[in-house]
């Protein structure tokens, strides 16, 4: 029951992440970062196969990292989203394929376009407006369906975010430890502070 | 003595009724009917191997499953709203299906559409449309009964408990019903409950049944408040359906909307939920993954 959580604006993406690492019934880590910088512009969430997440997550990042000093050249998010999903395309036909959803948040370095990429372990691609992993989908996407609209602001955008997380807070059967929030803008990728100890009531 | 005490004491005999009508009005419904169960030793089990559409794609019986159902509370009653799709299995079986079973006096016609509130209670069908259909159609015969035997509707309470009673006694046999009963009478107010074929009995303000609950529930919980006024509950109840068919494959057709209020329940139409998408998304510019261009 990881959260993953993705939502664009007019000038930003913010990345959701649960900060629960969970292993059978325990909940091992209560402040899990389940994010990692690709690149000054561009950060990848993951959830998915215990050990996979992480192998996979800094295995991109390392090969992304090595392109940007080999080139001396930020690749663009739609570059890295592509890449990411060959690498993951490759190993899925491979004796033990990583099973890894990701979202990708980005700015394009050159347009100043946000954009948000959801890929799931079966390499699918998608470029989306607002995304979701998990059960999270089933909660956030009627939410965000209604509510979200392609020019709103970093502050309406988060209080999306809070629409979504009060959901889940309210129906999701598992505490999920809350999310960490990561905004990426043209000033870069900033980790903000989010209220997750917001009591939510129920109907 | 005997005198004062049966001056202070109500005869046995009730004023209305013989004491033949009264023994009459004393035998309670039978919990369980003798149906015929499949000559075997475990009857469930062989209902679920014939029946079973997840553990065995090629069972015989698909029954029909997907399903959004809503009802709430709120200051001016209650909403109750569904959509119309019946799959069964991958197959979409029906988009017209009436999820909205009225549950009140049997004879009165009161399935005739009339502009007038029409007293009794409204069922809402998820799971097993038979069990729901023949559930709801022998709880409306138990509550006429009711209103006979007692000069008097029955409450809400008692209705549900008549229902989950009977769901609790096939427990096992393989029912399969999520239903939710709203009404309201001059003892209770507006009074929601669920029950289910594993026999749970639950009041409550707000409930969501079925495969695409969880998108309804999160538009519905995203806004509800008890204070809500009639149109913006009537709105609410339809958008939250709205965004189940949207996103739920097993769910939609048309959008089925009641209000239960003090009088009875009133109808608010049952629309194609397509032009109402294709509204929602260009006029408010909701759905924004979805593009309108070609």
């Amino acid at each position: 029951m990881e959260v993953l959580l993705g939502i664009t604006g007019k000038d930003f993406v913010i990345l959701a992440a649960s900060k629960a690492t969970m292993r059978g019934p325990t909940i091992i880590k209560a402040e899990d970062d389940k994010t990692r910088q690709l690149n000054k512009s561009t950060v990848m969430a993951f959830s998915g196969e215990a050990g996979d997440t992480v192998q996979f997550a800094e295995y991109i990042q390392a090969n992304i990292q090595l392109y940007t000093m080999r080139n001396d050249a930020e690749l663009s998010p739609n570059a890295v989203a592509n890449f990411v999903r060959g690498e993951l395309a490759r190993s899925l036909r491979s004796r033990s394929p990583y099973m890894v959803n990701l979202l990708l948040g980005g700015m394009d370095p050159i347009s100043q376009e946000p954009s948000l990429y959801w890929v799931d372990y079966l390499a699918s691609l998608a470029p989306v407006p607002y995304a979701a992993h998990g059960y999270a989908q089933f909660y956030c996407l009627s939410i965000l369906d209604k509510h979200h609209h392609p020019d709103i602001n970093l502050e309406q955008g988060l209080k999306l975010l809070e629409m979504c997380t009060d959901e889940l807070k309210r129906r999701l059967p598992i505490d999920y430890k809350g999310v960490l929030v990561k905004v990426i803008s043209k000033d870069g990728v900033k980790e903000v502070d989010f209220d997750n100890n917001r009591i939510v009531t129920s109907a | 003595m005997d005198k004062i005490v049966s001056q202070y004491t109500r005869s046995p005999q009730n004023e209305f009724y013989s004491e033949q009508e009264q023994e009459l009005t004393e035998t309670l419904p039978p919990i369980s009917l003798n149906f015929k169960l499949p000559p075997l030793d475990n009857p469930s089990g062989f209902l679920r191997a014939m029946t079973d559409d997840h553990s065995n794609p090629n069972c015989p019986i698909k029954l029909a499953h997907g399903t959004t159902t809503l009802a709430f509370r709120f200051q001016g009653g209650i909403i109750v709203a569904t959509d119309s799709r019946a799959s069964a299995g991958d197959w979409i079986a029906s988009q017209t299906v009436k999820k909205v079973i009225p549950v009140s006096r049997l004879s009165r016609g009161e399935d005739k559409p009339t502009d007038k509130p029409t007293p009794g209670l409204l069922g809402t069908m998820a799971g097993g449309a038979a069990d729901c259909q023949y559930w709801l159609r022998y709880l409306s015969q138990q509550c006429t009964l009711h209103e006979i035997r007692h000069k008097r509707r029955i409450t809400v309470a008692a209705a549900s408990k008549i229902l989950a009673n009977l769901t609790y006694a096939y427990k096992g046999y393989g029912l399969s019903m999520g239903t939710m009963l709203a009404g309201m009478t001059p003892q209770e107010g507006p009074a929601l409950y669920y029950i289910d074929s594993d026999g749970t009995r639950l009041p409550g303000n707000l409930f969501c049944v079925g495969s695409g609950q969880t998108f309804a529930y999160g538009v519905l919980d995203a806004e509800y408040r008890y204070e809500l006024t009639e149109e913006e509950a009537l709105e609410l109840g339809r958008r939250s359906i709205l965004a189940a068919t949207h996103r739920d494959a097993f769910s939609g057709g048309y959008i089925n909307l009641y209000h239960v209020k003090e009088e009875g329940w009133v109808h608010h139409g049952f629309d194609d939920m397509n032009p109402i998408f294709w509204k929602t998304k260009l006029e408010k510019g909701e759905f924004s993954n979805v593009t309108s261009e070609l």
